[in-house]
Parts: structure tokens; sequence; C-alpha cells
């Protein structure tokens, strides 16, 4: 990290213990998000990355440690207060069948809306701009039922996005979509990001994670083992010790960022 | 030529020209027909746009209001259907009285006898139908919107079987008059209600499911404890005892009305405006939460109101079956929305509940019965439909 000036973050988390019930997911965490930047979290499975991430939404009380929003701690302020800067699209969203995508994605509003105040001016023109900018305008009014996989999921993005806030923490976002939807979905998280937003997710696929990260973190045990940029982070001796898996790295043939080759047969899989 | 080799061409006409397509046979015919043709087989999903909501701004923009003419339409509706309702209901029994009569009764200007009959018996009547009937549908609603569970209702959480609990003890073993009967039910309701909420609780929260299984077993258990309470009990205790537990609008005054008219007025407006955190909840617990609704705090308040009022309406007219369980859904089905419509249940509660009292009335003698059987058969047969008919 040296010689790279730490850039500024909004969102910080500090000493995180993370624990569901009295099973600890992760301790002694401290992340920083950079501001304005592309942050992807990889890892194995059950490292703690999406817990992680509902620490940093505050969906998930930390056991111990703080996350801090603009230097002040998250649980002090306010539940709209902290959704009108940070909206979480979680990994499980249950959507009622008969309701109207238009509908669905006003829901994003909330945290700006008052007893009398429920559609200003301002509500509308943000969600217009989600569905435009989603792509799912002309959807607006069919069923969310009627929808695909990826259409579904792009309506999803558009309700977060309506929520109208500078950081936003995307929970598995291409699960269950064919590659061109889930190409689809990081595409639009890219255009989302040059439009200045800061965004964290979490992704599986780690070429695509090297691809549209411009920050990479990597998880292993509930302990972050490395971050940086992407060809900071992923080099062979990193996939091997957070995954498990013997590999070679080579840069990606359309891209250039890298891209992360198993060996052939049981010699990939470390001990 | 099959929706296989052009599904483009098979979507785009298939709406417009044959709008109730031969929706049986073509899962057979074309078994590979996919996700994107399945819209077109839902007579209601074909239409490009069906219309969207309205919104209506203050001039200086300090209220702002966003809603759907059809929820709207359909609201006024159900509560202008009461009307000829209420009349029918005013015009019927055994004293006869006329449509005039109940003009100028209601005006303050009739002859004593129908002025009694009218002001002091009939009306409450159907005074006590419209506010129990309203609060055990929208009661509902709060219920099958937190459990997420078309099934869900008062009775799930162990209610109704708890108000019966209460209310055969008084019964059986105090011999409690009329009044006391009705508050040994709302305790016991109340009580009942409160254990489950308990036992479904873990660490500050409790989630639809396991309020809905703990609700089944409380329920089931109490159950049991009433059967045996009942063949325990004298014979003629028994007797009034299920008389009771059937639920009957018969021979109430304004005394058991009012107060539970005023309960009515003052919580259905607290679930209303209420209404937006509710609905936040359907899309899931985190989801709700991130946009900045305290979960557990609305899920528990809105539950609190909703078997508050179930226990007003049930020391009115004792436990009125399904009409909870099946007002939101019917309204839902009117009002076509993705979330079951709070005042709508409450006004179609209420048409449900006065309408099937009206019902009770016109049965022949021989076979007249106390208003809970009726809504107890309607509900049944209801039910069957909602199970049997597929989605």
């Amino acid at each position: 990290m040296e010689g790279n000036p730490m850039p500024d973050s909004r969102l910080v988390a500090d000493g995180l213990r993370l624990a569901y019930q009295d099973r600890v997911v992760a301790e002694d965490l401290d992340v920083r998000v950079p501001d304005g930047g592309f942050t992807v979290v990889i890892g194995p499975n059950a490292c703690g990355k999406s817990t992680l991430l509902r620490a940093l939404g505050r969906l998930l009380e930390p056991a111990a440690g703080t996350v801090s929003l603009d230097g002040r701690a998250a649980r002090s302020l306010g539940t709209k207060e902290f959704a009108r800067a940070l909206a979480s699209l979680p990994q499980s969203v249950v959507v009622p069948d008969g309701i109207a995508v238009s509908d669905l994605v006003a829901r994003g509003r909330f945290p700006h809306q008052t007893l009398l105040r429920q559609w200003t001016v301002a509500d509308e023109a943000a969600v217009d701009a989600a569905l435009d900018a989603t792509g799912v305008r002309r959807l607006a009014d069919r069923r969310i039922d009627e929808l695909s996989g990826g259409q579904r999921q792009r309506v999803l993005l558009a309700t977060v996005l309506a929520q109208d806030t500078g950081i936003l923490l995307l929970d598995e976002p291409t699960t269950f979509l064919d590659v061109t939807h889930q190409i689809e979905v990081l595409e639009l998280c890219r255009e989302l990001h040059e439009r200045g937003r800061t965004i964290v997710a979490v992704l599986h696929d780690i070429a695509q994670a090297c691809r549209y990260a411009t920050h990479v973190i990597a998880m292993r045990d509930g302990t972050v083992v490395a971050s940086g940029t992407p060809a900071e982070v992923v080099t062979e001796e990193l996939v091997e010790d957070v995954f498990g898996l013997r590999s070679v790295v080579v840069p990606d043939p359309v891209t250039g960022t890298p891209l992360v080759v198993p060996l052939a047969g049981r010699a990939a899989v470390a001990a | 030529m099959t929706a296989a080799t052009r599904p483009d061409a098979a979507r785009a006409d298939r709406p417009a020209t044959r709008p109730d397509a031969d929706r049986a046979d073509r899962p057979a015919t074309r078994p590979d027909a996919g996700r994107a043709d399945r819209p077109a087989t839902r007579p209601d999903a074909g239409r490009p746009s069906r219309p969207a909501h309205r919104t209506w701004r203050t001039r200086g923009g300090l209220a702002s209001w966003r809603w759907h003419p059809r929820a709207a339409v359909v609201a006024t509706t159900l509560v202008v259907l009461l009307v000829p309702v209420g009349v029918a209901t005013m015009t019927t029994g055994t004293y006869p009285v006329h449509v005039g009569d109940v003009l100028a009764a209601l005006g303050g200007d009739a002859t004593t006898p129908v002025e009694r009959v009218l002001l002091g018996i009939r009306l409450p009547r159907f005074v006590a139908g419209v506010v129990v009937g309203a609060a055990l549908g929208i009661a509902g609603a709060v219920f099958q919107t937190i459990s997420r569970n078309p099934l869900g209702s008062p009775d799930v959480i162990g209610f109704t079987t708890g108000a019966a609990t209460g209310a055969i003890i008084a019964i059986t073993a105090f011999a409690a008059p009329a009044p006391v009967v009705a508050g040994a039910a709302v305790v016991g309701g109340l009580v009942t209600a409160l254990a489950t909420t308990l036992l479904a609780t873990r660490r500050r929260s409790f989630g639809g499911y396991r309020l809905v299984l703990v609700g089944i077993g409380v329920g089931a258990l109490l159950n049991a404890v009433n059967d045996l309470l009942l063949t325990r009990s004298q014979r003629d205790d028994a007797i009034g005892a299920q008389t009771w537990l059937v639920g009957t609008l018969n021979a109430r005054g304004w005394d058991e009305v009012l107060p539970t008219g005023a309960a009515v007025a003052v919580l259905v407006p607290v679930l209303l405006t209420a209404g937006t955190r509710l609905r936040a909840l359907e899309l899931g617990d985190d989801m709700a939460r991130q946009t900045g609704v305290a979960v557990d705090r609305v899920r528990l308040g809105t539950i609190a109101v909703a078997v508050a009022l179930v226990a007003f309406a049930t020391a009115t007219a004792g436990p009125i079956a399904f009409v909870a369980l099946a007002a939101p859904q019917l309204a839902l089905r009117l009002t076509r929305g993705g979330s079951l419509p709070l005042f709508g249940s409450a006004a179609l509660g209420a048409l449900l509940l006065t309408t099937a009292d009206l019902g009770s009335q016109w049965l022949p003698l021989d076979l007249s019965a106390p208003v809970g059987l009726v809504t107890g058969v309607l509900g049944g047969a209801y039910l069957l439909w909602l199970l049997t008919r597929g989605r």
C-alpha cells in the first residue's frame, strides 16, 4: 500500500466481530470502502463476505466493532437517514407476484417520504431515472411475475437505485442468471460506478471481479487476506491461499485483467 | 408450425386474435413453450399496460400522493354497496317496516314503535355487522401480509381458539352473564396471542413462518382443552357455550356496538397510516430494513393493533369465522394489485358480514342459523375454491 495514498472512504468498518447467534463468522475485520470505486469482495463459500456486506449495510448488528458512515457510527444514524445515503440489494428478496414494476421501484423511495409527502416531483424523477438507467422503463406497467430472471434482477436494481444513494451494496447480484444476463448486470453496475456511485458487490466469478472491479477484497475464514487493485490481489499464490486452488493466472485476452485458469486434474486442488 | 420454431410470431398475435386462447391444450401440443410466452396464457396479463397509478399533489407541494384508480373504485363501490344492504337489514324482521319508515326514522320523524325497532334493534345490529366485519377484514390483511401466507388470520396465532377457551371457562365454571363471557373471551384471546408471539420470538425478532407454526401448535392444544371442558360440563352449559362459540349479531344493542365502533374508528386509521411500512415487509426483512423500515417494531405494532381489533370484534359478536381469512384475498382479487389492500379488506369485511347476516335472517325459519355459521359455510366454499382453482 506504500506509495499509494489511501483514497477517502465514507464507509469504514473497524474491528468488526460478526456472528449469527453464537457462531462467530468474522473477527477483527477492518475494511475501508474507497469512495467512487467499484469494490468487489471475493472468497470461497462461507468465508463471511455476504455477512460483511450485511454488516456494512446495517442489516446485521456487529457483535463488536463499528461501521461508520461519514465519520459517524452507523448505528447512531436514523434508519431513514442511513437509507438515504446507502442502499443494499440483499441476496434474497421476496417479491409479491401481482405487483407492477413501477410500484415495486417506487418502494425504493420510502426513506425520502413522509406521511404527507408520499409522491413528490423528486420521487417521480428518481423512479424515472432508475427505470431508464436499468433499461426497464418499457416494462414499467408489467407484473413482476411476467418477467425473465434477468429483467427481474434489473428491476430490483432499479428499486435500490431509486433510493438515490451515493453508496450501493450488492450481494451476489448475478447469482441465478445466465452468463449474458450476468454481463448485462455487471455492465450496468459499471455504468453506475462511472456516473459517480460507490459500489460494493459480492461476486463468485473471479474473472468477472477482475474485469469490473477497481478494488478487490479477498476474504478467507472471516478475515481479509488481501485488498487492492485486481492485478495486485489476484495472483497464483493468493488463489491457492484463499480458494485452495492451484492455477495459472494469465492476462484476460480481451481486457488484460487477471484470468485464473485452474490446473488440470487433481493437481488443481491444493492439499 | 409450433411456437418453438417461431416464438415471436406466436407471442405477438396471440393476445390480439384470441384473448381466451385454448389454455387447456396448449401445454400438451407445445410442451416446450417456455417462460417467454407464458404471460399470454393469463387472461389479464397480455395487456400492454394496465392503467397505472395517478398522482395527486397540492399546489405548494406540501402533500403528495400516489394512488391507483382501480383500488379507489373498488373501495368506493364496496362502501356504497353497504347502503342497500343496510336498508334491507332495516326492513327485515318480524315487525313490518317499509323503506319510507327507515328514512323517516333516520330523520328523527317516525312513530314510536317503528323508531324503537329501527333505532334500538335493527340499526345497532347493522352497525355491529359493519364495525365487526371491518375490524376482522383489516386485521386479516395485517396477519396475511406479515405471515406472507393467504391462510394467515387471527386464528393462525390461536386468537380465536383462545377466545373460545376464555368463554367456555366463564360459562361452564362460573355460569357468567353475557358481558362477562365476552370479557373472558377477549382475555383468553389476548393471552393466547401474547403467548404465541412470545413463543415464536427468537432474539427480539419473529418471522412469519415461526408465528404460523407456533400458532398452529398452540391452537391444537387449546382445541383439545376446549373439547375437554365441554365434555366435562353440564349439558345446558355446553349448549350455551356452543351457541356463543358460533358467533351472532342477534340482539346486539348500542352498549355492545359503541365501544367496538370507537375502537374501529381509532385503530383502522392507525393501520392505514402504517400501510406503507407494512407493505415494505412483503419484500423480505432485509429489503425492508435497508429502505429504513424499523422491521421488528412495525411487525409487533401492527400485530398488536390487529389483535386489539379482533378482540373488540369477538367481544361484540363472538368468534365469527372466515371473514378475516376471506376478505383480504377477495379484495386483492378485485384490486388486482400486488399487496393486500387494507381499506379494501375492511370494506369488504363489512360488506361480507352484513350480507351474511341478512342472508341468515332470510333463511326459512327451520334453516335459520346465526351469522357465524353462514360465514363458516361461505368461507369453507371460498377456501375450497381458492385451493382447487390452481394458478
